[in-house]
């Protein structure tokens, strides 16, 4: 039984359909993308929710904001609760985060400016939903777009997430060290994805539906189907 | 009920680096002659025009909606609210 998925698209949702070619066409996944309104009484029916990227409500007050205050996002933080699995990218990221359901803030890139160009991801756990078949430490070459990616939590809020095992990835460089060129929007301590403390809930900048097949890359790579193939992994185990 | 005004700002906070105001403050202020200024915070005001029985409720009311609605994310950004004329 392939795996079936919802994309929740609102308005304003620019990387539903990238999302659901790279779960469909790459994956083979069984995937429906709903409009915001009518997605919430489906939800549970599908093996997981997707958030996907955009600009949700032009981006208006803080990215992901007024996504965060829509019904289906009540519905979304009830069953990410009772540990149903709810991924976003990008904006989705930023509406878990804006949602209370991932911890801190995704502010302006210290760059001024929207970004978008390739990443080094590189694997920091592989006890999250989205990386348990990558080994910790592999670097993933992901490209970002974002003008609001710049992730951001106070000193106790990151002891508690590096203790509690919840970054998933760092931007790192080339040779996959921890540096300011290959942080491409100032986030502290180099963070590009987080879960929650149980793993069910992942967030990340980078676009992994833009990465999934090799054709889409400079290096021939297809980093971004690991992402996928995690997923598919944590669902065939249970 | 009475109409109110409210301007509603929030900015980052403190250990947040603000390289908008950084920019503005070393690119345009000191290059162009104002040395004298030591700090820029860009931040954003929302002007607020709302009806409550007195201005002490008007206050109230902004505090409660820019709280539950998390007009500011309290993890990056503090908030202050000043009723005006």
């Amino acid at each position: 039984m392939p795996m079936r998925v919802i994309v929740v698209q609102f308005s304003g949702s620019t990387c539903d359909r990238d999302l659901v070619y790279a779960m469909k066409d790459v994956m083979g996944w069984e995937v429906d993308l709903v409009w915001y309104k009518d997605a919430q009484k489906h939800l549970e029916s599908y093996d997981a929710i997707f958030l996907p990227g955009g600009f949700t409500y032009g981006d208006h007050l803080r990215a992901g904001i007024i996504a965060a205050y829509t019904p289906v996002m009540d519905k979304v933080k009830e069953l990410a609760k009772e540990g149903f699995p709810v991924f976003g990218i990008c904006n989705g990221f930023q509406i878990l985060v804006e949602s209370g359901l991932l911890p801190g803030a995704l502010i302006g890139n210290d760059t001024l400016r929207f970004s978008c160009k390739w990443t080094n991801l590189r694997v920091e756990t592989t006890r999250s939903a989205a990386t348990n078949i990558a080994k910790k430490g592999d670097i993933w070459k992901v490209p970002i777009a974002h003008g609001e990616g710049r992730y951001f939590l106070d000193e106790k809020g990151l002891k508690e997430l590096n203790e509690n095992d919840q970054v998933v990835w760092r931007y790192v460089s080339d040779d996959g060290k921890i540096t300011a060129e290959g942080n491409p929007n100032g986030s502290i301590e180099s963070i590009a994805g987080i879960c929650n403390l149980e793993g069910n809930v992942v967030g990340l900048m980078p676009h992994p539906e833009r990465a999934a097949e090799s054709i889409l890359s400079p290096w021939g790579s297809d980093h971004g189907k690991l992402y996928f193939q995690s997923l598919e992994n944590y669902f065939r185990r249970g | 009920m009475a109409k109110f005004n409210a301007e509603v700002i929030i900015e980052g906070k403190k250990n947040a680096r603000d390289p908008e105001g950084e920019t503005i403050m070393r690119d345009l202020m000191i290059k162009h002659g104002y040395d004298m200024v030591s700090s820029v915070r860009s931040g954003k005001i929302l002007k607020v025009t709302l009806e409550a029985k007195n201005e002490k409720e008007a206050e109230d009311i902004c505090w409660n909606m820019v709280n539950e609605l998390r007009i500011y994310n309290p993890v990056a950004h503090v908030c202050t609210i000043k009723m005006v004329k």
